[in-house]
């Protein structure tokens, strides 16, 4: 294990209603959040390489660890979404480190599939900072039933030296979707986009 | 009484490993489970609302259920809990006290008659309003190590005509718990105080 991990958070959402109508399979969506050491906090590093490293190793864990709390097999998983934010002695390019080079890779890996691009947010902030983890189609980006995002905010995390690092995961699109665009039937699933 | 309807439910888990001081072997555990329920008794007042107790009880053993197998599943591990209630801005704080007794008999009974009472907290809000949870030992109320309390919130809950209902549990003391006072060990567990 390279990343010091302070602690790990799971959210687990479960939708059973909207607007008086009944969610019938109910809706599930999962944050696995993980609060680590910055090694590079309070100082400029042209290399960042250990949190490239963190971010592999976090792609794998924190997939896992979403996975198994929505109770469901990792082909059922339809969209995902990952963030980071850094404590103030960090920059918003140690967030990019974790995120960008490796971290997909492993989600991947877990999922088994994924051509869809991984959508992102990152920023810099105090503890109780909100990060909003946007979330898409995870073999298709354009499926419009499944743009969504979803908040986590942990009231002690990230302190100066600390990351938060978050993946979500979904077993469906938003609630009661009914916007047109493309749906899941209809995709092909292989450049990613539709 | 009215039929409890749940709109959505959010569960959290924590594990912590450290807070600064040495990793400890078995990570703290918390977990808190979240039901946004329709409030049958919002926007008027309403004098006879105890039957409605009755009606949660099930919904109180649900959520207790989900905290223990989060915290591994062995009801004996559970060493620490809490409830709390946050009532939408078309009701009042005394709908939250309805949860007390469904929800502090849920967690006594599946946790083998746990002797201490359940410390409590709640308050009127809106949407993405913060509780913080308060958390006693569940057999002894006295025992310093395991003081402590549990943020909670929903994003998008309660509506003004919800309640945001929560049960908190933990699996030990704080993670680096060094303040002295009556011990874990030396309780007596009769009183539910010491």
């Amino acid at each position: 294990m390279k990343a010091r991990i302070r602690k790990l958070v799971t959210f687990l959402e479960e939708t059973r209603e909207e607007m008086g109508r009944s969610i019938n399979p109910p809706t599930q969506r999962v944050a696995a959040v993980a609060i680590i050491e910055n090694p590079y906090a309070g100082k400029y590093a042209e290399d960042l390489s250990e949190l490239i490293a963190i971010g592999e190793e976090l792609g794998e864990l924190l997939t896992q660890r979403a996975v198994a709390a929505l109770g469901v097999s990792e082909t059922a998983i339809e969209s995902y979404g990952k963030a980071a934010a850094v404590g103030e002695n960090g920059e918003i390019e140690h967030a990019a480190a974790i995120l960008h080079p490796k971290l997909g890779a492993a989600v991947r890996k877990v999922l088994g599939k994924g051509a869809a691009l991984i959508p992102s947010s990152k920023k810099r902030g105090g503890m109780g900072v909100v990060l909003d983890v946007p979330l898409g189609h995870k073999d298709a980006a354009y499926v419009r039933s499944h743009f969504d995002g979803m908040e986590v905010r942990i009231n002690d995390a990230p302190r100066a030296n600390e990351i938060m690092v978050a993946i979500a995961v979904t077993d469906s699109g938003r609630p009661l979707a009914r916007v047109g665009g493309l749906v899941k039937d209809q995709i092909k699933g292989e450049d990613g986009l539709r | 009484m009215p039929e409890v309807q749940v709109r959505k439910k959010l569960m959290m888990v924590e594990e912590i490993f450290h807070e600064g001081g040495p990793i400890s072997i078995k990570p703290l555990c918390r977990a808190a489970a979240l039901a946004v329920i329709r409030n049958p008794f919002a926007g008027r007042y309403v004098e006879d609302i105890a039957g409605f107790m009755d009606d949660l009880k099930p919904l109180g053993l649900e959520m207790a259920k989900f905290l223990i197998a989060a915290l591994s599943g062995d009801p004996k591990k559970v060493e620490g809990f809490g409830k709390g209630a946050i009532v939408g801005s078309a009701g009042e704080l005394e709908h939250g006290a309805l949860w007390h007794v469904p929800g502090g008999y849920a967690m006594r009974q599946l946790l083998g008659d746990a002797k201490a009472i359940v410390a409590s907290t709640k308050k009127v809000g809106g949407p993405g309003t913060r509780l913080d949870v308060p958390i006693t030992h569940i057999n002894a109320s006295y025992v310093r190590s395991h003081f402590d309390a549990i943020e909670v919130g929903v994003t998008d809950a309660p509506r003004s005509d919800e309640i945001v209902l929560a049960l908190v549990m933990t699996s030990g003391p704080r993670i680096h718990a060094r303040v002295g006072g009556l011990k874990a060990s030396e309780i007596k567990g009769e009183d539910g105080l010491r």
